[in-house]
């Protein structure tokens, strides 16, 4: 009974609050109000809860539509976020740094500088000698993004690719992972920002087509669908995805291809750090030794359970390495679902959550895995 | 010349306080870049200059809404202010504030609308963390009766409820254990 009445008051004071009550029965409440504390005081702090409720709504609804315009924005070019490419990208870039560099130079040079001023996206594959002897001369851009110098060096590189390879060859590359048995992987955004044409090959060397379904500049994650019709589905992907975030000095390994002969690299480290780069929350911080091409290599954990991407690490010191934690790729795909409504094989990927190769040695691990990885080849 | 842009600006403010796509977007367009420059040349990244800039965008949309926006401030100004001011507190709190400052943009003073939003921004947090625990199917509930505002016979069918009543008694538990969760930790 007493419930019954609470429930009736409730109601009466939501209706107060948005003024739904008549003239009458307002008069009637109000001095309801003054006859007794109790209920004065319940209209004052359920005005109070209800604002707040309120207030968050407007702002979620706010929030979100602030995102999608962002995204618009950049991919039309409207504002200059990391979605522009080519030459007008370069071109900002160039414009932005001038003063803080101030040194005449090429815009091939000043993007070498800019590269090496602190991290550098680990894509390209030639090494380059004279990057990392000109890194010394610049400590005062070392406090540079990430991102950024990642942009500029797949600039550069795409590019110098674009001038000098006008015959279709495969000209950078990354490395991406299935994330459904059907053909879908995962790669970095930044490994296949700028290409024309897509290729992936397994760790066997065959080579099927592949088309960019998703890019996300920002969370640096794309994905690629193979479209080739030799491809033929796999058996069941068997890592899973966590989203847990993983504890400091977890042992991590990854599979990847980052030499030159195409062939597919072990590597291992632990967790150093809960954030990425200056603090970044959307990824962790680990310690292996990544070279270029590892871009896009999943990074697993004991369990068999992939916990990130690799996309990028630190130039200045030794084995600091970064990746986008796995949580990224729930959202993203959920996105991705939304977006292409009609795209049944993507409407039907579901992220593996229990890893099916949890019991077996790291040895046996790496072998049911590295049919998953592929090597990510654009022009 | 001048009346016309003071027009528009109003315009966009209206828009902006409703929260009409088309106002926001151009609102975004015309201002993001300078904000943008303003974060990355002071030690920011791409993804600090769009939270900082979005931050801002919250803290305007307020201000529209409120009605209490001086026209004879630009939305340029006021934008360059507040993101100004987030962005060093940002920078402060991480302990990587830069001794050279670069920066060339009119201020006008913002202090109270930043304190106002401090504190709207700390309500907004503890509610979305008070609605986060709250478990299902209470979240669910209370988000379809008090956002999208669906009637309590609509809410009764889609969540398994025999009648309309019992979905009442249910909203109702769910909002007290609600306002539990906020109040414990709102101060006032």
């Amino acid at each position: 009974m007493h419930e019954h009445d609470n429930i009736l008051l409730t109601e009466a004071v939501e209706r107060y609050i948005s003024g739904e009550m008549s003239p009458d029965e307002r008069l009637h409440f109000e001095n309801l109000r003054k006859a007794d504390s109790e209920i004065d005081q319940l209209v004052v702090t359920h005005t109070l809860f209800m604002q707040r409720m309120n207030r968050y709504h407007e702002w979620q609804k706010f929030h979100t539509s602030l995102n999608e315009i962002h995204t618009d924005l950049a991919t039309q070019g409207k504002i200059d976020s990391p979605a522009l490419k080519g030459k007008a990208r370069l071109a900002y870039l160039y414009n932005r740094y001038k003063r803080v560099a101030s040194i005449a130079a090429s815009i091939a040079g000043l993007t070498a500088l800019l590269v090496s001023a602190i991290l550098w996206s680990v894509t390209p594959k030639s090494h380059n000698v004279r990057i990392e002897q000109l890194s010394k001369n610049l400590s005062s851009l070392e406090n540079k993004s990430r991102k950024q110098a990642e942009e500029i060096n797949n600039l550069k590189n795409s590019h110098g690719a674009d001038a000098k390879t006008p015959e279709i060859t495969y000209s950078s590359g990354g490395t991406g992972f299935i994330i459904d048995n059907k053909g879908l992987l995962v790669t970095n955004a930044h490994v296949i920002q700028n290409a024309q044409n897509v290729a992936v090959a397994s760790s066997t060397g065959v080579e099927y087509f592949a088309e960019v379904v998703y890019a996300d500049p920002v969370r640096d994650i794309a994905l690629l669908k193979i479209t080739d019709k030799d491809f033929k589905p796999l058996p069941p992907v068997p890592y899973g995805f966590s989203r847990k975030m993983a504890d400091l000095a977890e042992p991590v390994f990854t599979l990847g291809y980052p030499r030159e002969d195409e062939n597919i690299v072990y590597n291992q480290g632990y967790l150093s750090a809960k954030t990425g780069f200056n603090g970044d929350t959307l990824s962790c911080q680990i310690q292996i030794s990544a070279n270029r091409g590892n871009s896009g290599s999943p990074i697993l954990d004991d369990e068999g359970d992939v916990i990130g991407v690799l996309n990028g690490r630190q130039k200045d010191q030794e084995g600091v390495a970064f990746f986008i934690r796995s949580r990224n790729l729930y959202n993203i795909l959920n996105e991705v679902k939304e977006k292409e409504k009609t795209d049944s094989s993507i409407q039907n990927v579901k992220l593996n959550t229990r890893s099916s190769i949890t019991n077996l040695n790291r040895t046996q691990k790496t072998k049911k895995i590295q049919d998953y990885v592929f090597m990510v080849k654009v022009n | 010349m001048k009346e016309t842009i003071l027009e528009q600006e109003i315009l966009l403010l209206k828009g902006l306080a409703r929260n009409d796509k088309k106002s926001t977007e151009e609102i975004y367009k015309q201002h993001y870049n300078l904000i943008q420059a303003l974060v990355v040349n002071n030690n920011g990244t791409a993804d600090d200059a769009r939270d900082i800039f979005q931050e801002s965008m919250v803290v305007l949309f307020e201000k529209a809404r409120s009605g209490t926006f001086e026209l004879n401030c630009q939305i340029k100004t006021y934008l360059y202010s507040v993101a100004k001011r987030l962005w060093l507190k940002k920078l402060q709190q991480q302990s990587r504030f830069t001794e050279e400052w670069n920066d060339a943009g009119n201020l006008v003073k913002v202090d109270e609308d930043l304190e106002a939003h401090a504190q709207k921004d700390q309500d907004y947090t503890l509610m979305h963390h008070s609605i986060q625990h709250l478990g299902e199917p209470c979240k669910s509930l209370l988000e379809a009766f008090y956002f999208k505002k669906k009637s309590m016979q609509e809410i009764a069918e889609a969540f398994g409820y025999t009648n309309s009543e019992n979905a009442k008694t249910q909203k109702y538990k769910c909002l007290m254990r609600l306002k539990k969760i906020f109040f414990s930790q709102y101060k006032k």
